[in-house]
C-alpha cells in the first residue's frame, strides 16, 4: 500500500475522483461501440429472415414477384473493388513509400497535403469527376467509371497506412542494408517493404472496407443494373447500389431485400476487418518480440 | 576503471591470447588510407584532418570519448557517412590504392568491399536465418546464385562468425528469434558472406553483455590476417586485446596512432596518456 505523507481525507477525495473519471471514460467506449451494436441488432432483426441461400444465388425478381436475390449486386460489387485495388493499391502504395523515404523534402509535404485534401473530398465529388470524364464522353454508364472512381477514393487512404507503416521500420535496418551493398531502391523493396508489409496489408483491407459501402461515387458512374453484367463497359449493379434502389422503393418485399443486403454489406466489411486483424501478424510467430 | 596503473593488465591479456599474426605484422601493406579527411554534418566538421593507414589483415581499434568522430571516420569509409541528410565529406580514402571518392565510383561497389556491422544487431525480421546471410551475397550477383551455392555461402559464413553450431538446426526460423549476442555474429556472418577485403565494425559489443562480448571478440581475433577489421570501441581494454594497431581521437582530431601496445604503455602524446589513463573521457 501507498504510504505518502497525504492526509486521508484527501487520499479520499483523490480516490472518489479517480474513479469518477474512470467511470466517465468508460460510459464514452460504451457509447462509441453502441452504434455499431444498435446497427446489428436492427440489420438482424428486420434483414435477417431474408438473408438465405437464394438470396446470395438468385437475380432480382419483378416487383409483385416474390423472392429473388441479389446475385448481380454483388457479383458487381466484387468486380467494383477488383478494378478499384488494381488502381488505389500499386498508387497508393508507391506513393506511401515516396512519402516515408523522403520526408522531410518539400515535394513530399505538398504531396502529402493534396494526399490529405483528397481524402476529405466528398464521395459525391469524386463521382461527379469520374462521370465527366469517363461517363460522359462515351455517352453511358460503365462498371469501369465505377471501379475508377472507387479507385480514386482508395489511393489516399492507402497512401497514409502505407507511409505511417513504412516509417515505423528503424533506419538502423535501412542502414543495414546499405552497408551491405543493397542500392536505394533494394533497400526500399526488399527491406523496408516488406518489413512493413504486414501492416501495409492490414491498411490496404481496411481501405477495401471503406469502399465496399461506397455509394455516391457509383451513382452515377456504375449506375446500377437489374440483370446480370460483368462486362467493363456496361453499367453494373453494386449492393450499395441496390440497397438504395430498394429502399426507396414503395414496395415492402423489396424493402426486406434491402434490410438484408445491408446486413450483407455490414457482414463483408465485418469479414474484410478481421481478415485486416489477422494480416498484421508476420510470417513468423510474433512471440519472440 | 581503476585511474593509475590499467596498462600492464591490458597488455598482459593480450599476450595471454596470442601474439598476432607477427610476420605480417612488420610488412603489411595499407590497404585503406584516409588522406586529410573531413567529414561534415552540415557546418559542423566531426572529422577534421585525419590521416591514417589501415595496414592489410590487421585490426585497427579506434578509441576516444563520446562524440570525438571515430563512429564518423569509420562510416566515411565505406560511404556511410554520405547517407546521412547534409553529411559530406573532403579529402580523399583510398581503397588499395584508388579513392573512393573520385567521380565516377559507384559506393554501393565500395560497400561489397568494405562490410560493417553496426553498435545494434541488425538482422533483417522478415528473413530466416539463412536468408538473412546470404542476403548481401544475393544482392551483390549479377544473376541469382543457385540454393546450393547459397547453402554453402550461408555455412561458410555462418562457420567463420563461429554460430554454426548454435543455428544450424534451425536456419529457417526468425533471425529475431536468436538471443542478442547471436544476432549480432549473424550481422558480422551477413556482412563476411560478401568476402570483403574490409570489415568495419561501430562498437560492435556495446549493446552485448559479457559473455557474447566475449566471443565477438575471440571471433575479430580469428578474422584477423584474412580481412582487415577496423573497430571503433569506446572500451579500451577491448581495444587493448583485439587490435594490433590502435588510434585515438579527440574532438574530431586523430591524435595520435601506434601498435596497440605502444600506444597503451607510453603514448607519445599526453592527451592519449591522459585518456588511457582515465583521467578523462
Amino acid at each position: 500500500m501507498m504510504k505518502a505523507s497525504v492526509s486521508r481525507r484527501s487520499m479520499r477525495v483523490r480516490r472518489a475522483h479517480s474513479a469518477a473519471m474512470i467511470t466517465l471514460t468508460l460510459i464514452a467506449a460504451l457509447l462509441a461501440t453502441l452504434p455499431l451494436l444498435l446497427i446489428l441488432a436492427l440489420l438482424l432483426k428486420q434483414g435477417a429472415g431474408a438473408v438465405n441461400w437464394a438470396f446470395f444465388t438468385a437475380m432480382p425478381k419483378p416487383v409483385g414477384e416474390a423472392g429473388g436475390g441479389m446475385a448481380n449486386a454483388m457479383a458487381g460489387t466484387v468486380m467494383l473493388i477488383g478494378i478499384a485495388s488494381l488502381i488505389g493499391l500499386p498508387a497508393g502504395i508507391g506513393a506511401g513509400l515516396y512519402l516515408a523515404e523522403h520526408r522531410g523534402e518539400r515535394v513530399a509535404s505538398i504531396v502529402r497535403f493534396l494526399s490529405d485534401v483528397l481524402n476529405g473530398l466528398p464521395s459525391i465529388v469524386i463521382g461527379i469527376f469520374a462521370w465527366q470524364f469517363l461517363v460522359r464522353p462515351v455517352r453511358h454508364f460503365s462498371a469501369l467509371a465505377g471501379g475508377i472512381a472507387l479507385g480514386v477514393m482508395m489511393i489516399p487512404l492507402v497512401t497514409r497506412t502505407t507511409e505511417e507503416m513504412v516509417r515505423l521500420v528503424p533506419d538502423a535496418l535501412r542502414e543495414a542494408a546499405l552497408a551491405l551493398g543493397f542500392p536505394r531502391w533494394r533497400t526500399s523493396l526488399t527491406v523496408v517493404l516488406r518489413t512493413a508489409l504486414p501492416g501495409i496489408v492490414t491498411g490496404a483491407l481496411v481501405a477495401v472496407a471503406r469502399i465496399a459501402g461506397e455509394t455516391a461515387p457509383l451513382l452515377f458512374t456504375a449506375f446500377g443494373n437489374q440483370f446480370w453484367s460483368t462486362s467493363l463497359a456496361q453499367p453494373v449493379s453494386a449492393l450499395p447500389l441496390q440497397i438504395f434502389t430498394y429502399a426507396i422503393s414503395p414496395y415492402d418485399e423489396w424493402h426486406v431485400l434491402a434490410w438484408a443486403g445491408a446486413l450483407v454489406l455490414l457482414a463483408l466489411v465485418l469479414v474484410i476487418s478481421l481478415l485486416a486483424k489477422f494480416a498484421t501478424r508476420s510470417r513468423f510467430a510474433r512471440g519472440s518480440d | 576503471m581503476a585511474a593509475t596503473e590499467p596498462r600492464a593488465p591490458l597488455t598482459s591479456v593480450r599476450v595471454g591470447v596470442a601474439e598476432p599474426a607477427g610476420a605480417t605484422a612488420t610488412s603489411a601493406e595499407p590497404i585503406v588510407s584516409v588522406r586529410a579527411l573531413d567529414a561534415y554534418f552540415g557546418a559542423h566538421r566531426a572529422v577534421r584532418d585525419a590521416s591514417l593507414d589501415f595496414l592489410d589483415g590487421h585490426v585497427t581499434a579506434i578509441i576516444g570519448p563520446s562524440g570525438c568522430g571515430k563512429s564518423t571516420l569509420l562510416r566515411c569509409l565505406n560511404r556511410m557517412h554520405e547517407t546521412v541528410p547534409t553529411a559530406r565529406t573532403e579529402g580523399e580514402v583510398l581503397l588499395e590504392g584508388k579513392d573512393i571518392y573520385t567521380r565516377g565510383v559507384n559506393p554501393i561497389e565500395v560497400r561489397k568491399r568494405i562490410g560493417m556491422v553496426f553498435q545494434r544487431p541488425t538482422p533483417f525480421p522478415t528473413m530466416s536465418i539463412r536468408d538473412n546471410v546470404v542476403a548481401g551475397f544475393r544482392a551483390a550477383g549479377r544473376s541469382a546464385p543457385s540454393r546450393r551455392e547459397q547453402d554453402g555461402i550461408a555455412e561458410w559464413a555462418l562457420r567463420r562468425a563461429a554460430l554454426w553450431d548454435e543455428v544450424k538446426d534451425r536456419l529457417s526460423e526468425s533471425a529475431t528469434a536468436l538471443s542478442g549476442g547471436q544476432q549480432q555474429r549473424l550481422c558480422i556472418a551477413r556482412a563476411l558472406a560478401t568476402k570483403p577485403r574490409v570489415l568495419l565494425l561501430d562498437e560492435p559489443t556495446a549493446s552485448l553483455d559479457p559473455l557474447s562480448t566475449q566471443k565477438v571478440e575471440e571471433l575479430v581475433y580469428e578474422l584477423r590476417g584474412d580481412v582487415t577489421v577496423v573497430i571503433v570501441t569506446h572500451n579500451m581494454q577491448q581495444a587493448a586485446r583485439v587490435s594490433d594497431r590502435t588510434a585515438f581521437m579527440l574532438l574530431g582530431e586523430l591524435v595520435e596512432m601506434a601498435p596497440t601496445s605502444r600506444l597503451f604503455t607510453s603514448p607519445a602524446d599526453e592527451r592519449t596518456e591522459a585518456y588511457i589513463t582515465g583521467r578523462f573521457g
